[in-house]
């Protein structure tokens, strides 16, 4: 298993925009670099994206949840 | 000499002490949020308090020297490598060419700063090299910065970093709390809300929100209060609403009864919030570090009070310059 970590705080996004898919649910396979959801802060929103390829087993931060650095946004089963 | 920029970070920036004289005309004084951690950075690779300094938020760049210095980064608590090595924090770091700095993540606070001997370099623009992104003025080329960007570094007038200080010591380094009281000077609107709302003001525990940033912080908490009234012409509908005014560096509105909104250096000059309070010009760098979340209680005081308070940190200040 292996965690993927906020580095910045700000509010966490599911989806690319409000009308817009999930980017990833649970249980979809996922490739390394992957972008699993976006953080929002001073108006910018960054990718948070996995490091490792596999099974994004589950997100531990709710869509539009707030997040601070080194928070566990998702975890991910590795191939 | 320059430092080549790999990865910009999120919103790395130029900032001295700012562009003082122009708020008149709409200009913000801008420069480092937190002046003091600023001034260390500069303090300990021999600079002027003056020299411009490379001011991180949340994510800091990934950048390479092109000659050998030395460096310092202080602010809010963050993992620093040098060649991937880690390093620390409030401490001069000397730099051979082809070094690569980079940083990892942020245990506290906001903002991190780094300066180098002889300053970034950047032209001064209305007497500061500071950046003010929104104006798209000073700073390198009037924005924050971008990979592939040259950073020029001042060659120190061609003197060695002076031996000031190694480091600063644990005493003198700001705190990172997430439980802050920040002084403030009632006015220049207090009388705007009722006895309740100022109550409320000063005693409730504001949570700073995510939307925080150089022009301005914005808390979440309970509603405060305002006196219902007729609006004079020129004023919006809402009792939070004044006929337009010259607003303060650190001045409070509450747009709405809802949200409070400190306002920092990247302000703008004017506007039709009412300003019920003002931030002590003391305590305006520990509102920079504040990180969202960190409950915030507004703790009235007095104009004396404030220019006390202002004293002692210009003490802390000189201290670092012993």
């Amino acid at each position: 298993m292996a965690d993927i970590v906020s580095p910045l705080p700000g509010i966490f996004y599911r989806k690319p925009g409000p009308d817009k898919d999930p980017y990833v649910n649970e249980g979809d396979p996922i490739e390394a670099g992957q972008t699993i959801g976006v953080v929002e802060i001073m108006k910018q929103f960054s990718e948070i994206r996995s490091d490792v390829s596999g099974t994004l087993e589950s997100f531990s931060v709710e869509d539009t949840g707030t997040v601070n650095p080194g928070d566990v946004i998702a975890t991910v089963s590795e191939n | 000499m320059a430092f080549n920029i790999l990865e910009p970070g999120l919103a790395t920036s130029v900032q001295d002490q700012g562009r003082l004289g122009y708020y008149h005309v709409g200009i913000p004084q801008g420069g480092a949020m937190d002046q003091l951690s600023a001034s260390m950075a500069n303090a300990l690779v021999g600079n002027a308090a003056s020299d411009a300094v490379l001011e991180c938020a949340y994510l800091g760049p990934k950048f390479t020297t092109d000659a050998d210095t030395v460096i310092a980064i202080t602010g809010a608590p963050v993992a620093i490598f040098v060649n991937g090595t880690a390093v620390e924090q409030w401490t001069r770091l000397p730099l051979t060419a082809g070094d690569e700095v980079s940083f990892g993540m942020l245990t506290g606070g906001t903002r991190y700063y780094i300066a180098v001997h002889g300053g970034i370099d950047v032209p001064s623009v209305l007497g500061s090299r500071s950046t003010y992104a929104l104006g798209a003025l000073g700073g390198l080329h009037g924005r924050t910065l971008a990979a592939g960007d040259t950073v020029p570094v001042g060659d120190g007038a061609g003197t060695p970093p002076r031996e000031r200080r190694e480091s600063i010591p644990d005493e003198l380094r700001p705190a990172y709390a997430k439980d802050i009281t920040v002084r403030v000077l009632p006015g220049l609107y207090d009388h705007r809300l009722t006895a309740h709302g100022m109550d409320t003001l000063v005693t409730a525990s504001w949570t700073l929100t995510p939307v925080a940033d150089r022009t301005g912080l914005r808390y979440a908490g309970p509603d405060v209060e305002w006196q219902p009234r007729t609006q004079p012409f020129g004023a919006g509908s809402d009792p939070s609403n004044i006929v337009d005014a010259g607003y303060a560096i650190g001045s409070i509105q509450v747009p709405g009864g809802k949200e409070p909104i400190v306002l920092h250096r990247d302000a703008v000059s004017g506007g039709g919030y009412a300003m019920v309070a003002t931030v002590i010009s003391a305590d305006m760098d520990l509102v920079a570090r504040s990180a969202p979340g960190t409950q915030t209680h507004f703790e009235p005081v007095t104009m004396d009070q404030a220019l006390a308070a202002r004293a002692d940190a210009a003490r802390i200040r000189r201290a670092v310059w012993v």
